[in-house]
Formats: C-alpha cells, structure tokens, sequence
C-alpha cells in the first residue's frame, strides 16, 4: 500500500496520460454511480440488497480497459463497477437497480443480475463463485468455435473456498481455455475477514497448484493493474492457457449498502482511505503533467452525468405488469390455468 | 419401422442431431469411452474429442460450464451419469440454467439438454436410483422429459436438444435394454405431449418412465377381468399435457397417478391436485396416487422391493376405484 503513487511518479514521464485520463474518467464515474445508488436507499429507488465496490475501482477498471466489446466479461453480486467498465449504459444500469422499464434487464433482475450481453458482460451473480463455471464453459464455447475472444471472471476471495474454484480453475487448465480469472480480493467474506476463514496461503497458490500462472497485485494501483491485465490478456490471446490475477484491494463500504460494517478496525479502514484508489491515480496524473483542471474535471463530469442519471431513472415507469410472465420459457403457461 | 433399444434410440439422437446442427456437442465423465451405459459409444471417434468430451469429475463444472457454453452459441448435452450425481450441480441448473434467460431480461437463451439417467435398477441403493423429477417440475425456466419407450427416447432427445431453453432429460436406467419399434427417418416426438397408451373408459391411469410398462401389463390384466384402463404417458412433465388427461378423467371419472418415485410430494400430487380442482364434480371416486413410501432405497432386494410400485398394487388400486362407494 501507498507505493502506487511513487510508482506512478518514476515512470511519470513514460505514462500514456491520455489513457490513464480515460481511466481516471471511468473510475470516478463508477464512484459517483454507486453513490448515488446509495443515497437513493433514503428514497427507496433502490429496493434489494446492494453491495457497493466503492474503493475497489481500480480493479474494475484496469482489468476492463483491456478487453474488447465483443469479450466476455463475468462478474459478482459486486459488480456495478465490473459492468460500467465493461461499457454498460450508465442510465439502463440505474433503471435496473431502480427496477424500472427500460433497466439493463427490463428491471427483472436488479443490481445483483445485471448483465449486457451486447458489450459482452454475460452477467453478475447473485451466488458466489457460481460465475467461475460458466467462465469456463463460455471460454470452452469460444474454443470449440475457433474463436479469438477471451473470457475474464472477476470474483471475490470468499469464493476461492468454494467448490466451483477448484474445479473451474482445474477446468480451464485441463481444456487450455482462453480465461482469465481475477481474485478481487476485498478482505472481506460477506461480513468476515477472509483470512480468518481461508487455509493456506490464498488464491494465488492456490492457482499455481493446478498449473494456473499466477501474480498478486497491488489492486488499488490502476497503473499495476492494468498493466498486468494486458500481459495477462496478451498471454491468452498467445494461446499460452488460462491465468490468475490476485487483486489486493478494500471493501470501504460494509458488505451491503446498510451494513455499517462495525466488525472492522478503525485504523485499518484509514490506511486504506489513505491508499485510495481514485486520489492515488488521480496524483500519479498530477505528477505525470496532466493539467489540475483536466484532473478535477474528471470528478465533476461523473458526479454531474450521475446526478443527471439518477433524476431520469427515478422518473422512468415501473416495467409492465405483462412482463412478469414473459421469458420464463418457451413452452407451457407460466400462470394458473382454470380447465375451460 | 426396425427394432432398437432405448439406449440405441438415444444414441441415434445424439449423433442424428450432432450432424444436423455443429453447434450441438456433448461433455460429460467417461464419453469418450462410450459413457457409463455406452449411450454414447464410438460417438468420439465420429465427431471427435472436442464434441464428445471428456470431462473431470466436477459436475458443477459441468453444469455450469455448460450454462456460459449456452450463452455463447453452442448447444451442450450435459451427462450427469446418475440423476443423483446432479445434486452436486443444482445451483448451476436451478439458479444459473433455469434462471438466466428470466433474470437477465431475455437477452439470450440456454439451450442445454441434462441428461440424468434415474430409477432403480440392479440394487444401485440409496444413491444411485433416485428419481426426483419432482424437483425440477417445481422450477420455472426447465422443462422436463421422461421417456419411457425407444421410439420417444429418439423422438423426445432430438426435440429436447432442439428446445432452445434447458431440459432436464431423465432416462431410466432399467430401460437401456429395453427394445421396441423406432419410425425411419427424422422423428420428433412433440415435448408436452402425453400419449394414450390404451384407450378406456373405466379408471385412468396417468404415468411416465418405467413405470408406464408396469401400468400396461397391470391394464392386460384388468382387461381381462373387464375393466378398461385408459392408459396415460405423460412423456412430458413440464409442461404437462393437462389436455388430454383431463378430457380422459372426464370420460372415465377415476384417475390413478402411478410414479416411481416418493410418493410425498411427487409429481403425482401435482396432477391429482389439478384434476380435484378442476374436475372434482365429475369424479366418481377419490383420486388415487401409487408411489414410493419416504424411504431411502436399500441395497438388498427384498427390501429394495419396499420401495417398489408391483404391478399387483396397482391392479388393487384400480379395483378399489371401481368399486368406491360413498358413504351414505
């Protein structure tokens, strides 16, 4: 922690700025977007459980800025950011969220199911590690078509202790399958810390075991982070097999939005709002020449576009009755139906 | 019209709907040696490892590999070996496969068939002769097959690999060896149809899987003592075909559900609950269920036969029916 901005300030005069800029565009409008997906719990917008990635944006978006549309993406029921970066529409998203017509998915599944199928982000999951499987088959899919494109699946370190870890990773290795796997690695199991609950010495080992090429980065360093996911991704795309990335990032928020998160140390929590992910890439601008006013542009654009955002979905209509009853399948009635 | 097996009936499926549509491939524990049963033998050596794959034994892998291989222009068959090695895979068939296409909006479909071969056969015990299609009834997204002849093991496969959602397709084990006449040619049984079996006007009988042979040779029987069973194969579970067996209760005013299967809240429920609701005012007696008692299966055959429906307890049931008087 806190190496990243003196990373960021040797190689200062070799940064692309233009892309890092982009970058610090997409994490603040990440941010600004699950603020107000928040604040609008004290409106009731939002109805469910949301799990907010706030602090965790350099992950997603380093990770993202290397992939193509036509690549797929899995991700988490922490997965706003995953999506945005990916190249979802901002307003269908807080539709979604909201529960209201014109949503990501027709406002049927919420922030824990979005999924855009048309910029190749296959789904957020409600189950943890369940999307580690269907990385893999999608990667399989995409081998037995000959295809180019490759997968990446973002999880959390809870989900390494499930099942669908061990045999997805042993999957991808076994076929040779064009999918990286990316171990977002917030501290937190739900509302426990990980490492009191994890053998061993993490995701990283755990990968190299099964022959998975593995590298454990500094995930608030969008500099690091990016820079390994297009080494990672360039491995894929050289047919050199599947591969993991271990994130070490923080939670700021508790595991939903309305989790106070009392269970976790105060001074942690400090060190790592000093580490913060946004202010830290924001600096290694700074110090890379990038002008004060582009870099505080960056912030007020998101916040402003958001803000704008939330006012559309918030008066955008509930998604018809009808619809309830659309998509289950196609064969049989999904309603009651009195014998006539 | 030639005589195959079951097990050769779905086999020709396979390879009848892998040349028709590439997108169509199979992965599964031991298929490239022919499959536990040899549903699939010399499948590999016709299409190759690729589309006849071999798997580790994950069978949530399976499953969900198989769900992101959906979303992603193929058409997976999934062998699960045993309808209970399944249980290791139910969240990737009942919150991802069953699921996605609701959840997500409908932005895409999964078009994958899961083959579960179920029942009791060769004293297999408590884990490897379940049948549980109750299970999957009771969740929207699937629909659910159980063939119980070869002609519909060919017919019902092909048309569950061309269902653009996922099937969860339960062939019985006891019926590999079991050989009847298969039409020439590309046959398709429509899914949600049931077949009348035997025409009757005395008590129906509503049944799938293996147990609609039982039913038939218990029907012989009643017929010659004169009573007409009309003889139901659902094929199908979901949907079910509630047309023709309401029309049959109609006629004949009785109805006897026969399943394989636990009898507490087994499928059977499902269908005398609807009858009663619809058609209670032309019952002539109370619906009847035949099941298994809430046993798990036991290794020896005696009482392995406990959990058995006998062709004698369904001739008895039948009986009762026709001679239920109500009380006065």
């Amino acid at each position: 922690m806190g190496q990243g901005a003196d990373m960021g300030a040797d190689m200062g005069g070799n940064l692309d700025r233009e892309r890092f800029t982009a970058m610090l565009d997409t994490m603040w409008r990440i941010r600004a977007f699950e603020e107000a997906a928040v604040r609008s719990l004290d409106e009731k917008l939002v109805l469910g459980a949301i799990h907010p990635s706030i602090g965790q944006e350099a992950v997603a978006v380093g990770v993202c800025c290397n992939m193509e549309r036509e690549d797929l993406l899995l991700s988490t029921h922490r997965g706003h950011g995953h999506t945005l970066a990916k190249g979802a529409d901002a307003l269908a998203m807080m539709r979604e969220l909201f529960g209201r017509a014109g949503g990501t998915c027709g406002g049927k599944g919420g922030s824990m199911h979005i999924a855009d199928f048309e910029v190749g982000m296959l789904g957020a999951n409600g189950v943890v590690g369940a999307n580690i499987p269907i990385a893999a088959g999608a990667a399989h899919a995409l081998k037995l078509r000959g295809e180019k494109r490759i997968v990446v699946c973002i999880f959390g370190d809870g989900a390494i202790n499930r099942g669908p870890f061990l045999e997805g990773l042993n999957w991808a290795k076994v076929f040779d399958l064009p999918v990286l796997f990316v171990c977002e690695d917030n501290n937190f199991s739900a509302t426990t810390h990980t490492a009191a609950m994890t053998a061993g010495p993490g995701a990283a080992a755990r990968a190299e075991s099964l022959g998975l090429p593995a590298q454990t980065i500094d995930g608030n360093d969008a500099v690091a982070v990016d820079e390994a996911a297009r080494a990672a991704i360039a491995a894929l795309h050289a047919g050199e097999g599947p591969r993991l990335l271990h994130c070490k990032t923080y939670r700021m928020t508790g595991h939903t939005a309305v989790d106070p998160a009392g269970y976790r140390d105060a001074a942690e929590v400090e060190r790592w709002r000093a580490a913060d992910p946004i202010l830290r890439l924001a600096e290694t601008l700074r110090v890379a020449g990038v002008s004060d006013e582009r870099i505080a542009d960056a912030k007020a654009k998101a916040y402003a576009e958001m803000d704008e955002i939330y006012a559309s979905a918030r008066d955008t209509a509930w998604p018809d009755v009808s619809h309830a009853y659309t998509d289950v399948q196609d064969l049989g009635d999904p309603r009651e139906r009195p014998f006539s | 019209m030639s005589d195959i097996t079951y097990l050769e009936a779905g086999r020709r499926a396979v390879i009848e709907e892998m040349q028709r549509d590439e997108r169509v491939w199979a992965l599964g524990e031991d298929l490239g040696r022919g499959g536990v049963f040899g549903q699939y033998k010399g499948l590999a050596e016709i299409f190759g490892p690729a589309r006849i794959a071999d798997t580790p034994i994950s069978e949530a892998c399976i499953m969900g590999a198989a769900v992101g291989a959906a979303m992603t222009g193929t058409r997976p068959i999934v062998e699960m070996r045993f309808s209970d090695f399944a249980l290791c895979a139910i969240d990737e068939l009942v919150n991802q496969a069953a699921k996605a296409r609701y959840m997500f909006g409908g932005q895409m479909r999964v078009p994958m068939v899961v083959r579960e071969p179920v029942g009791m056969w060769r004293s297999s015990a408590a884990q490897h002769s379940q049948s549980l299609e109750s299970w999957y009834t009771h969740i929207p997204g699937l629909v659910v097959v159980a063939p119980s002849t070869p002609a519909d093991n060919l017919g019902l496969l092909k048309s569950a690999i061309r269902n653009d959602d996922p099937v969860v397709y339960l062939e019985h084990k006891d019926l590999w060896g079991f050989t009847g006449p298969v039409p020439e040619g590309d046959h398709l049984t429509p899914l949600g149809e049931a077949e009348i079996v035997r025409e009757g006007d005395a008590v129906t009988i509503v049944t799938w899987s293996a147990m609609r042979h039982v039913c038939a040779r218990a029907a012989e029987k009643l017929a010659v003592e004169g009573i007409a069973v009309e003889l139901i194969d659902l094929r199908t579970l979901w949907p079910w075909d509630r047309e023709r067996v309401f029309a049959s209760v109609e006629k004949t005013g009785r109805l006897l559900v026969v399943h394989e299967a636990v009898t507490v809240s087994g499928f059977g429920a499902e269908i005398a609950a609807s009858v009663a609701e619809a058609l209670h005012h032309r019952l002539k007696a109370p619906v009847r269920r035949l099941g298994a008692p809430r046993i798990p299966i036991a290794y020896a055959p005696p009482l392995e036969d406990k959990a058995r429906v006998s062709q004698d307890s369904i001739t008895d049931a039948v009986r009762s029916l026709i001679g239920y008087a109500p009380a006065s």
